[in-house]
């Protein structure tokens, strides 16, 4: 059936010109990135044209000044962490109000009550929380860590009581009569049959905690601890007339989540989209 | 039998208990004090007094409120458009017989997982010196100016950035909403007759309408807390044109002694947030078509 429609070149063709879009920015982050500043003129070519020579001087004072492995690794333990507390805490919680809900009254207020966390925006948290977390000793990546699992809990209860629903409550009762406790058989039967949306609440958790500015901003300031994108910002106050190494640096931060997503872009597309129908 | 359900069910409660205090204490914890705060003089340090509803009294009258609740609104309404039109093109585009489909559904998608710091740095040196560039090599004398130094035309700048990471995210929700509409009604529409203007307006897109309003709540929640683009892009110049709420929020509630008055008006902004996802979902419902 499908292979009787002819593909449509032209369409095809205007979609790989369009990529240029998303290229080009990219492009020229690259090629800047690998020049030095005297070869910086003030036209069109000045910025674009390949480097005279393809150093990677620029990258490895970038890394110097930005301190860049620790940074890499304060945004790798914070992300790790939170997807890793997000997916045990988050599917218990889920299972718990969704089978909860289909008895108890008081269960479906709960799952309204943490859901509408949706839709507070941070601005209204932010200043309190900053005092909060300072008060509790908490201004710092443990803080952060700890606040994630809090923000993504509505999105992900949300998406894991909503696939509850696709696990038939049979099997629990079939564990049950086995003998097996409420725990047992939360491990062994129902978050083994959750993966596929672990994988969506990992990926989606993931992209917003990785690439976020504001919540390490106000709540690690004063700290010294830089996320990669912290780095960026403090970088820019710092160096930011200096094109060719701030561009280094930018080339840096994108590195990483650029490969992640390149090994596992079907995942990813496929998590974003899941989240997106399901929530 | 009985004793095994109680025994459930208090594993139940031991779960949900902790779970509940740690949101409480991260969420409603804040969100209350928030309030609170709004009703005082509070500078961020030392001492403060209540006040009453004076902050919220002097939130509808302070220029620099209403200017940013006016960009920010603007800029919401033009994004959410802009990003919707553009992003159910691209879906139609990559959801027809096209090659390389899943390549190119995996380029267009790379805008989405960049951080929007770094991309608005990247373009801040776009519109700062690429775009006049090339306005003087061709003598295009509208370009040959940053927009982003432009009162008038800045908050384009921002508004380009922000559609071209937004595209890349709903274009894959609206794509999942066509990969629903089942082959035969679009066969049972060409047997009718109906042109592809028509199917579009007829068939496709009503029975998109769930991804429609997906979309069009994410976007506007998305477009109306823009903070990263500004932070890199113009960091709300000039001359405040392009101070969204959430930087607003941040800058004067942080560092500018306004804890409480900016308390204040992220208490508005949660009831607008609130209110405009509400009002979108009702009248998007009212539209959805079933099959």
């Amino acid at each position: 059936m499908k292979d009787e429609k002819r593909t449509n070149w032209v369409l095809t063709i205007v979609l790989i010109l369009g990529t240029i879009t998303v290229f080009f920015p990219l492009y020229m982050a690259f090629i800047i990135a690998f020049k030095q500043p005297s070869e910086m003129t003030n036209d069109v070519a000045g910025a674009l044209a390949f480097p005279s020579r393809w150093s990677f001087d620029n990258f490895r004072q970038a890394m110097e000044v930005t301190d860049f492995w620790r940074s890499l690794g304060n945004s790798l333990l914070i992300t790790v962490a939170t997807i890793v507390l997000a997916i045990v805490i988050h599917s218990i919680a889920g299972y718990v109000i969704g089978r909860g809900m289909a008895q108890r009254k008081s269960f479906r207020l709960i799952y309204l009550y943490i859901v509408s966390g949706m839709f507070v925006p941070f601005s209204i948290l932010m200043m309190p929380l900053v005092k909060q977390t300072a008060q509790m000793g908490l201004g710092n990546r443990l803080g952060v860590i700890l606040l994630y699992v809090v923000f993504y809990m509505p999105m992900n209860v949300l998406l894991y009581t909503g696939y509850l629903k696709n696990i038939p409550i049979a099997l629990e009762e079939a564990a049950d009569i086995d003998g097996a406790s409420t725990w047992t058989t939360f491990w062994k039967v129902i978050f083994p049959m959750m993966s596929p949306m672990h994988a969506t609440v990992a990926i989606l958790t993931a992209l917003g905690t990785w690439n976020d500015v504001m919540t390490p901003l106000v709540i690690m300031s004063g700290t010294g601890i830089n996320t990669l994108p912290l780095a960026q910002l403090n970088f820019q106050t710092q160096f930011g007339t200096n094109y060719n190494l701030a561009f280094a640096s930018y080339i840096l931060a994108l590195i990483p989540i650029l490969l992640f997503y390149i090994i596992c872009q079907k995942q990813i597309l496929n998590g974003v989209a899941n989240g997106a129908v399901k929530g | 039998m009985k004793s095994k359900m109680t025994n459930r069910e208090k594993t139940f409660w031991a779960v949900v208990i902790p779970v509940i205090l740690l949101f409480f204490t991260f969420n409603t914890l804040p969100m209350l004090k928030g309030f609170l705060y709004s009703f005082t003089n509070y500078r961020g340090y030392g001492d403060y007094d209540y006040v009453g509803f004076r902050n919220y009294i002097d939130l509808f009258s302070d220029a620099r409120v209403g200017k940013s609740y006016l960009f920010t609104f603007k800029y919401a309404l033009a994004g959410t458009v802009l990003v919707n039109v553009l992003s159910l093109i691209m879906a139609l585009g990559l959801n027809n017989h096209i090659r390389f489909k899943s390549a190119l559904r995996g380029i267009y998608f790379v805008p989405n997982i960049l951080g929007g710091l770094v991309i608005g740095y990247i373009f801040s040196f776009f519109f700062t010196y690429i775009l006049p560039a090339v306005g003087n090599t061709f003598n295009i004398g509208w370009l040959q100016n940053s927009i982003l130094a432009s009162e008038k035309y800045a908050w384009i700048g921002v508004l380009i950035v922000g559609v071209w990471q937004a595209v890349a995210m709903n274009t894959i929700i609206y794509i999942s909403g066509l990969q629903t509409v089942p082959e035969d009604v679009y066969e049972a529409s060409s047997l009718d007759g109906a042109t592809k203007w028509q199917e579009f307006w007829k068939v496709t897109l009503p029975l998109v309408v769930p991804f429609l309003t997906i979309n069009l709540v994410l976007s506007t929640k998305n477009f109306l807390m823009v903070f990263d683009q500004i932070m890199s892009l113009t960091k709300g110049g000039p001359a405040q044109s392009t101070e969204s709420i959430s930087y607003l929020i941040y800058r004067n509630g942080m560092d500018g002694g306004q804890f409480g008055f900016q308390s204040a008006n992220a208490v508005i902004f949660f009831f607008v947030i609130v209110a405009m996802s509400i009002f979108q979902m009702t009248v998007m419902n009212k539209k959805e078509e079933q099959l």
